[in-house]
């Protein structure tokens, strides 16, 4: 199961940076598509490896829930934990508008 | 103090310092000036540090002299003793930056686990060190606040994620330091200073506190200039965290006991592993040559060599590349202009807000690894890549249980090359992800590996010789046997001459 490697397009690149959340330049869109193209390229490898019946690992140490008794316990206060804000007003977290103009 | 006197100082090692401290020959103050003014000598050209913590680091030294004067047992067997700690841990006395402009200036509300630990255990924080940005990269050129140099050879790099750490304790600025090691970010750098650096057995060390890059392969560990001094400091700073929930909730290894026990040179008995797929091809002449001494060395020493293949090892490289950077993508989607960090206002939504953050506040390899990781997570493309690539981890492990069958640990070269000049491969992504070549498939499995020094390697560009690393790897939770043979090779081998062009 090779991975299809016809290579990553540079609208590809911009859509994924506008998932991500990165408002990249056009001259970034130009490095990365090629870049990123050519690192895909050495990481499909994984693809040739015949691995149906191979249980994927996601964390190397075998892990379960790990729960801590349900008490009172001091945290960060409120003054702690604003101070890094970029904004902040009235102990809350000041950003900009989340919802567009019509609603 | 004289200058001659606090310069020797420097070149002390963590327990020769401790010592001297705790007998109060010297004063922590005296330690702790000695490394201050050999950073202030130094580090404009080796740039090891962001931030120098000069009053913190004075007050904390000052509080273990005072309480060594009023007869108060050592806090640690390393208490007095200064340190450099990479700017990836919080730390609530000074700035944390992981590197990045978007955290410039940031004052983090908590300490890490390791730092809090560091600090109960009376080590000094000299300041942070520098890194690639969140810990990506393998040269420290992709720190937003520029490169550090090597002080082997200024014009060539230390190595990286944590080049900080490791060019601190080769240009004797600290001797002690801690780092972080994903793919490699503790190792690689050490092998390219000449120093030693552990990545301990995933869980080993708490990474509360610590910034994440991919969490799954994410371990602090200790770095010093010699084996006993890391096993010192791996015991301060390792075991269970309730703060961490994938930390291990066992004991810690008696490595110093094993470091001590290894320094009288017997390694009859032990089985010491040469990972074929990581002995042939693609490794630099002098480095091969120097592992080639190294093993010749262990096998003087008593130890009994067994070749073992590892036949998915060469796929290690194009799974990691797909797992870290999925995780990065997840991980670093906290970076969002909202609750702290760098905003960029004057955008009209929040989402473009983030954006515009985002684009100005990470380098080019973050964004990369952001991409790539978004690419691999995205439907249609998650099982021939991110799914494929996990499967790869498993079989990994698999060559790992059955490698340790045959062998107590297995050996390699930490780096196919030596330290490779400034320039030469920051714009070529590829090129420089082979640097992990050798380190990856331990931060894969989870297991116990560290670099010591095995000499230097000359090159046709390099013809003085540049440090080489022996990587000595270990089952989970077997690091007591890795420090064991690691101090008995370093102990049967001359000192390598340190870099004399700082000095």
């Amino acid at each position: 199961m090779a991975a299809d490697t016809g290579g990553i397009t540079r609208d590809e690149v911009a859509h994924l940076a506008r998932l991500a959340r990165l408002a990249v330049t056009d001259a970034e869109l130009d490095m990365f598509a090629s870049q990123l193209d050519v690192i895909l390229g050495a990481v499909a490898r994984v693809g040739e490896v015949a691995a149906q019946d191979i249980p994927p690992t996601s964390h190397a140490v075998p892990l379960e829930n790990v729960f801590r008794p349900d008490e009172l316990r001091p945290s960060l206060s409120q003054e702690q934990v604003l101070a890094g804000a970029p904004a902040a007003e009235d102990g809350r977290f000041r950003v900009p508008r989340i919802l567009g103009e019509e609603q | 103090m004289s200058p001659e006197v606090s310069l020797e100082l420097t070149r002390l090692t963590a327990a020769e310092l401790a010592q001297k401290i705790h007998t109060r020959e010297v004063s922590a103050v005296e330690v702790c000036h000695a490394h201050l003014d050999r950073i202030a000598a130094v580090d404009g050209q080796v740039h090891a540090f962001l931030h120098v913590a000069r009053e913190a680091a004075l007050e904390s030294a000052a509080l273990v002299d005072d309480s060594l004067a009023v007869g108060t047992p050592p806090a640690s067997p390393l208490a007095g003793v200064p340190l450099a700690l990479k700017d990836v841990f919080t730390t609530i006395d000074m700035p944390t930056t992981a590197g990045s402009k978007i955290l410039e200036g940031w004052r983090p509300p908590y300490d890490a686990t390791v730092a809090s630990r560091l600090r109960a255990a009376g080590i000094t924080i000299l300041g942070k060190t520098n890194m690639d940005e969140f810990a990506m990269g393998s040269s420290t050129e992709h720190s937003a606040f520029g490169p550090t140099h090597n002080p082997w050879d200024l014009t060539r790099v230390p190595g990286g994620s944590g080049g900080g750490s490791a060019a601190a304790l080769a240009a004797f600025e600290a001797p002690l330091a801690i780092g972080t090691d994903t793919g490699g970010s503790i190792r690689q750098p050490a092998a390219f200073t000449g120093t030693v650096g552990v990545k301990p057995t995933y869980g080993g060390v708490s990474r509360y506190g610590l910034i994440a890059c991919a969490s799954s392969l994410d371990q602090a560990g200790p770095c010093a200039r010699t084996v006993l001094d890391a096993a010192m400091l791996h015991e301060v700073i390792a075991g269970h965290d309730p703060l961490d929930s994938t930390s291990i909730d066992v004991p810690v290894p008696s490595v110093v006991a094993a470091a001590r026990e290894g320094a009288r040179g017997d390694l009859s008995g032990m089985r010491v592993g040469i990972v074929r797929e990581l002995s042939g091809e693609g490794y630099q002449p002098g480095v091969r040559a120097s592992f080639e001494q190294a093993v010749a060395q262990l096998e003087k020493l008593g130890a009994e060599l067994v070749e073992v293949s590892c036949p998915h090892f060469e796929y290690g490289l194009a799974a990691y590349y797909l797992i870290m950077p999925s995780e990065v993508s997840s991980n670093l989607a906290r970076f969002d202009a909202m609750r702290y960090g760098l905003r960029v206002d004057g955008a009209r939504s929040a989402e473009d807000v983030m954006a515009a953050t985002r684009e100005a506040g990470f380098g080019a390899e973050v964004k990369r690894r952001i991409i790539l990781g978004t690419y691999a997570l995205s439907s249609g493309y998650y099982e021939a890549y991110y799914g494929q690539a996990q499967k790869v981890r498993t079989l990994i492990s698999r060559d790992f249980a059955a490698a340790f069958t045959h062998a107590d640990v297995l050996v390699s070269p930490a780096t196919p090359t030596t330290a490779f000049p400034i320039g030469d491969k920051v714009d070529d992504p590829l090129a420089m992800y082979l640097n992990d070549l050798a380190t990856i498939p331990t931060n894969l499995a989870g297991t116990a590996a560290l670099s010591v020094p095995s000499g230097l390697a000359a090159s046709d560009d390099s013809p003085n010789g540049l440090p080489v690393g022996l990587q000595i790897m270990a089952p989970a939770l077997g690091e007591a046997v890795m420090y064991r043979v690691a101090a008995a090779y370093e102990a049967s081998r001359p000192t390598t001459t340190a870099p004399e062009i700082l000095s």
